[in-house]
């Protein structure tokens, strides 16, 4: 989000060579820790994927540190520019897709912007169209257009591609890999799906209880492939971490 | 329709043809020719009479009825004037330019109170809906007032306000805001909560949420606001008139009570319905107009 009228997560944000750093987080709903002490580093231009069982906490993580919850303890530094998309689209059915994306832009920004945007999610030719009228796929791009017009340095993800059919999601995740080569902002995506992780991103994170419980690099060379051994190996691994063994179900 | 089977020990097969080609060869188990049935398409069944003769048949013959009873004396005219003398007076009262001048009249009432009443009723509306410390202030004693039946209010208003245009332009106005005092603080309360979170993670201020996400978002019920206003309106305006009028289309009505002209309070009566129609046919187009975006809208 190109917000500059948005304060910074906690006010002793200074500049620093990441675009995130969390430190001692803690965030409770009702004395239950969902975020306990958490702490988190991401460099510019990184991509890191956050893994975890749902109500590990890490849906609520991203939620502070796009500035949406800030009933928290600790540190958060985040960059100022970052923009969100979310599992869904959340376009406003009362605005045109192209109308959509400009929305809270600062300044009057022109058509042309949102076009340029559009048409790099390869959406351009539904810049006039209602948003009841796209398809789940179409208005899951739009809602990347609208986060990706605000040029962020970071951008959360959560669960972007979790409602989308496979054959989309496949296309949706290849283009966010794209995008990201071509950007070189930094991007969190929150997700349930390993192999999605171990595809996109550079840093596999699992989150367990409230904390970053596992970490893993990955070093396979881009683009990925998935019948790659390694691959599958890695995704064993990091499903055995979020308490799935691959080798007692497949026996 | 009814579902018929052939029985299914038929001698003859239904479609000799392709029992023909599904001749088993020597070797394969025999199958028995399935039995099919033709599925006729829907639109030929249809009667041949079209709809919409068939709907307005039903007050057509009603109107027949009305005018045979009238011609026969079954129904005296100081009861209930019959179709064609109703008719006759309304022509008249056009001529004459009575009419024009009572609608012109009444529709002045209506249209100042609704103002007042939207104005008043919306603003209310936000204030409440908008913030936190008016919900407080303003809601529970809207909520206490809009028990009150307005109608009842008449005499009240009549002290405050003598018996001039006042009262009755009072009364339409607070039968108009509390319908849309009710709708529009649903409907800006009733604005999906994410769709709040996507536009502050858009980086929009109070304000441009407020016009961007929730005004528009409230919109829908604003307007079903509006429709039952509408109608509130009109018969706020026939209660209004009714009280030392003398002017507009209730007037002609006690007018025409004093004479015994059952013709004149027919034709008045008509009028009141075409107003209300023609007001039903405005809200209509203007969800058209600005609802177009809606997925549930069908309307077009």
């Amino acid at each position: 989000m190109a917000t500059d009228v948005h304060r910074p997560v906690t006010p002793t944000a200074n500049r620093s060579a990441r675009a995130v750093h969390v430190e001692g987080l803690t965030r409770s709903f009702d004395g239950r820790a969902v975020i306990d002490d958490l702490r988190l580093d991401i460099a510019p231009g990184e991509f890191v994927a956050l893994l975890g069982r749902s109500g590990c906490g890490k849906s609520t993580l991203l939620r502070i540190l796009a500035g949406l919850d800030r009933d928290i303890e600790g540190t958060a530094l985040v960059s100022r520019r970052r923009a969100v998309a979310f599992q869904a689209p959340r376009l406003m059915p009362w605005k045109k897709v192209w109308r959509n994306v400009l929305l809270g832009l600062p300044g009057r920004p022109e058509r042309a912007v949102a076009e340029r945007a559009l048409d790099e999610v390869g959406l351009g030719h539904r810049i006039d169209a209602w948003p009841k009228t796209l398809s789940g796929g179409e208005a899951q791009r739009a809602s990347l257009a609208r986060a990706l017009v605000r040029e962020p340095d970071l951008l959360l993800l959560d669960e972007p591609f979790g409602a989308l059919d496979a054959l989309t999601r496949i296309k949706a995740q290849r283009l966010v890999g794209e995008l990201w080569q071509r950007r070189g902002c930094a991007v969190l995506l929150v997700t349930h799906d390993v192999e999605e992780a171990v595809l996109l991103a550079d840093r596999v994170l699992v989150m367990d209880s409230g904390r970053i419980a596992h970490e893993e690099r990955v070093g396979l060379d881009r683009p990925r492939d998935i019948a790659d051994p390694r691959f599958a190996g890695l995704c064993a691994r990091l499903l055995e971490r979020l308490g799935v063994d691959t080798a007692s179900e497949a026996a | 329709m009814s579902i018929s089977h052939a029985p299914p020990s038929s001698p003859e097969p239904d479609i000799s043809g392709i029992s023909k080609s599904v001749e088993t060869g020597p070797g394969q188990p025999e199958h028995s020719a399935p039995d099919l049935q033709p599925l006729v398409p829907a639109s030929t069944r249809r009667t041949r009479v079209p709809r919409w003769l068939r709907r307005t048949a039903g007050p057509l013959l009603l109107l027949a009825l009305w005018q045979l009873l009238s011609g026969t004396g079954m129904l005296a005219s100081d009861v209930l004037a019959s179709p064609g003398r109703i008719a006759q007076v309304g022509w008249d009262l056009v001529a004459d330019g009575s009419l024009p001048s009572a609608m012109g009249t009444s529709l002045q009432r209506v249209a100042a109170g609704l103002l007042f009443g939207t104005v008043i009723g919306t603003g209310l509306a936000l204030v409440s809906g908008l913030f936190r410390i008016g919900e407080d202030l303003v809601d529970a004693p809207v909520q206490m007032l809009r028990t009150v039946p307005f109608v009842g209010l008449i005499p009240l208003f009549i002290i405050w306000f003598g018996i001039g245009e006042a009262p009755k332009i009072a009364i339409i106005t607070l039968g108009v805001t509390f319908p849309l005092y009710l709708n529009v603080y649903a409907g800006i309360r009733g604005v999906d909560a994410q769709l709040i979170e996507a536009g502050e993670s858009l980086g929009l201020s109070r304000w441009g949420l407020v016009r961007h996400v929730v005004l528009p978002g409230a919109l829908p019920g604003a307007l079903t606001g509006l429709r039952y206003s509408l109608g509130i309106a009109w018969l706020a305006l026939v209660f209004a008139e009714q009280v030392n009028a003398d002017a507009g289309i209730g007037f002609l009505m006690v007018q025409a009570r004093d004479f015994l002209r059952t013709d004149v309070i027919v034709v008045c009566l008509i009028v009141y319905a075409f107003l209300g129609l023609l007001a039903d046919f405005i809200v209509r187009s203007l969800e058209r107009l600005l609802l177009q975006w809606r997925p549930t809208f069908t309307g077009r």
